[in-house]
């Protein structure tokens, strides 16, 4: 098959492309079904299964009572038995309601059985701030799923790497914790990052876990990060460059298993890193990569110290102004580096 | 138990008033999100305009609110969930810090923290929260605490029919009941859940029938009407007084709105609105008040532009207020 002029490249917003992956898993695949709060008419409340009750019928795209304990535990027993279970969890801020279900039992079962028993499942769910939505449905928590062993967790900054973790997520024999930003779904009603929107094929493709992208190269300083705060850096790198600085950007993608070897290396290049994240500061992700650097410091020779902006240990606020303070912005990002840029090694 | 000429009247303004504060936080909301000050390609901007984020309005749900706590007092607590106003309203919380807070201002209720998901009033004890199901607990947590400190006051704890499918809402109930709490648990069955219809959702008709399987009584108010909340609730409240233990009430009640501000509603027979406003509880009510001879036209038309001017107040109040100052987001994570 040979097309004479290369067709006109397709983009899709994030949600789209979430959608497609797990449209042609459950093509593929008769075991995949989807279940949780309003994904079937609705399409879920961030378009992540637009479509789909069309196309596979309401008995492989379920609607679910507001229980989530409930509807997590059956992904376990369903997954257990050989399904593969695709299992919304709205908004990650509630996975308090069912914590238990996918902390003791969906990451630890296989453990516990030594191997003999599988759990092929994947938890899709909402994270992240910026549009006023308050200290309960504003979180990002993705170091408290990376935190406990057992699960695998994705954090996709952009449409193509969405789909492409996405297939992976679903063909993985293991519990995957997939976790979207609200805020680069490329939603009709709420302002997003456009460098989110990108370039899609429409074949079928999985992205190999544990494989960060430098998704922009720079000689002056690393920034390690991860979902909307990957685009809010390439704004800012962009800002830096026009000073003289430059940037280079480290999109972690999954952060179990996490690209150790990418960080370290692009590190060891520039001798600063800057950790950007859009979760709690303190006993989190910014910490784990600072400790990973750390623990290096015999092969990797930083020229200052290392560097984190996350949330201040506050929890997200409503109001506008409290919300902008509390989570990174670019100019935060931009004053970061240029203090990073002036500071000392001992 | 029948209403007095003060209560029906007292029911009868609170009704209006929030259903005039509802109508006007449609209005409010919306201004600044949508194009073209907003993003370009976007339809609707939620975190734009002076009252940003997520908005859950109970027009409609006003007999719920007003026929329960009709029988309560300043130190009863009330517990709400994320479409909080009308009981927030009907318990007495502060109009004006109400109305700032949903504009993210330091005068509000939490000094712009919160929200209108997040509202908290120590003054009348009055609290709600964006979690499903979680208030039911914390309820029982009032209620278990009047009875330790030897007080006669009680708790309601509010939530709608999607919430009794959480597992809080179960735990509760045995709770309330095992220890005989003076607690009311009041359900209000709007039909939906986001999309998702009752039907769909519960494997019974009536939530009230649950109440059974905890040993606790079980009440279905079949109408969306003030007088028929007003009296299963008067029973359920007078009960938990005598020291006799928690009452389940379920009531059948109607949503105007969408879900949220900004729904699009799909999920929805087209015109299902329109035709529930067809059986507005208010006009109703005000019928009967102007029948029983409480209310003349006239003094009803005054009453309106009475509560009409005080919501505007509120309204004026919240967005006039000045913001917090951006490094206050430090404050308040704990106690000093
Ligand atoms: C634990 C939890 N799960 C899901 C949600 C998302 N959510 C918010 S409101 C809502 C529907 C609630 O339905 P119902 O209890 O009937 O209340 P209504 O909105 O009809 O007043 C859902 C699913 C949530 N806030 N908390
Ligand atoms: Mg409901």
């Amino acid at each position: 098959m040979t097309t004479a002029t290369p067709a006109k490249a397709r983009t899709l917003t994030m949600a789209q492309a979430i959608s497609e992956a797990t449209a042609q898993e459950m093509e593929r695949d008769p075991r995949v079904f989807v279940m949780g709060e309003d994904v079937g008419k609705y399409g879920g409340i961030f378009s992540a299964t637009t479509g789909l009750l069309d196309k596979f019928g309401p008995d492989r795209v379920m609607d679910t009572p507001i229980s989530e304990t409930g509807f997590m535990g059956a992904a376990l027993g369903a997954a257990a038995e050989g399904l593969r279970p695709i299992s919304e969890l709205m908004f990650v801020d509630f996975f308090g309601v069912c914590f238990d279900q996918i902390y003791n039992h969906i990451a630890k079962n296989h453990y516990m059985s030594g191997g003999a028993c599988k759990y092929p499942l994947v938890i899709t769910t909402g994270i992240g701030g910026g549009y006023n939505d308050a200290a309960q449905h504003s979180q990002c928590l993705y170091s408290i799923f990376a935190h406990v062993p057992g699960l695998k967790v994705v954090v996709p900054s952009n449409a193509y790497d969405a789909k492409g973790l996405m297939t992976t997520a679903i063909r993985d024999d293991n519990p995957v914790v997939f976790l979207y930003h609200k805020g680069i779904m490329g939603l009709s009603w709420m302002s997003y990052f456009e460098g989110s929107t990108n370039e899609v094929p429409e074949e079928p493709y999985a992205l190999p876990f544990g494989e960060a992208r430098v998704v922009r190269e720079g000689s002056d300083v690393t920034i390690v990060t991860l979902s909307q705060m990957v685009q809010k850096s390439l704004v800012a790198a962009e800002e830096l460059a026009a000073e003289g600085i430059s940037a280079e950007i480290v999109d972690l993608r999954t952060l179990v298993p996490l690209d150790r070897a990418t960080v370290l290396k692009s590190v060891a290049k520039t001798g600063r890193l800057l950790v950007a994240d859009e979760d709690y500061l303190s006993y989190g992700l910014s910490g784990e990569i600072a400790a990973l650097v750390a623990e290096h410091l015999d092969t990797v020779r930083l020229k200052a110290p290392v560097r984190r902006l996350a949330v201040p240990d506050v929890p997200i606020p409503f109001s506008r102004p409290l919300e902008q303070f509390a989570i990174p912005q670019v100019d935060n990002l931009v004053a970061s580096v240029r203090g990073l840029m002036n500071a000392k090694v001992y | 138990m029948d209403a007095t000429a003060g209560q029906l009247l007292w029911m009868y303004e609170k009704m209006i008033e929030i259903r005039e504060y509802e109508e006007t936080m449609a209005r409010v909301y919306l201004e600044g999100k949508l194009p073209p000050k907003i993003q370009k390609g976007l339809a609707f901007d939620i975190g734009a305009g002076p009252v940003p984020g997520e908005m859950h309005l109970a027009a409609g749900q006003e007999p719920v609110a007003v026929g329960v706590c009709a029988h309560l007092r300043q130190d009863d607590t009330v517990v709400g969930a994320h479409r909080p106003h009308h009981f927030a309203i009907a318990k007495g919380v502060d109009l004006d810090a109400m109305t700032a807070e949903m504009f993210g201002k330091d005068t509000g209720l939490g000094r712009g923290k919160g929200g209108h998901m997040h509202l908290f009033d120590p003054a009348v004890k009055f609290s709600c929260g964006g979690i499903v199901g979680a208030g039911a607990p914390q309820a029982c947590g009032a209620a278990l605490a009047a009875k330790k400190l030897g007080r006669d006051s009680v708790a309601v704890a509010f939530f709608g029919e999607g919430a009794a499918n959480q597992g809080a809402f179960h735990e509760a109930l045995n709770l309330a009941a095992l220890w005989k709490l003076p607690v009311v648990f009041v359900v209000e069955d709007n039909k939906y859940g986001i999309s998702v219809e009752k039907s769909a959702s519960t494997a019974i008709a009536s939530n009230a029938d649950r109440a059974a399987g905890y040993g606790m009584p079980g009440v279905l108010v079949e109408r969306n009407d003030a007088l028929a909340v007003f009296k299963a609730a008067g029973m359920a409240v007078a009960r938990a007084r005598r020291g006799e233990g928690p009452t389940l009430i379920e009531v059948k009640t109607d949503r105007y709105f969408g879900h949220f501000q900004g729904d699009p509603e799909t999920y929805r027979p087209k015109g299902e609105a329109k035709e529930l406003r067809q059986h507005d509880p208010i006009p109703a009510l005000g019928t009967l008040v102007r029948d029983l001879g409480l209310l003349d036209a006239s003094s009803d038309a005054s009453l309106r532009e009475r509560l009409a001017a005080r919501v505007q107040a509120a309204y004026d109040f919240g967005r006039n207020s000045p913001y917090p100052r951006p490094e206050d987001a430090l404050l308040h994570v704990f106690a000093e």
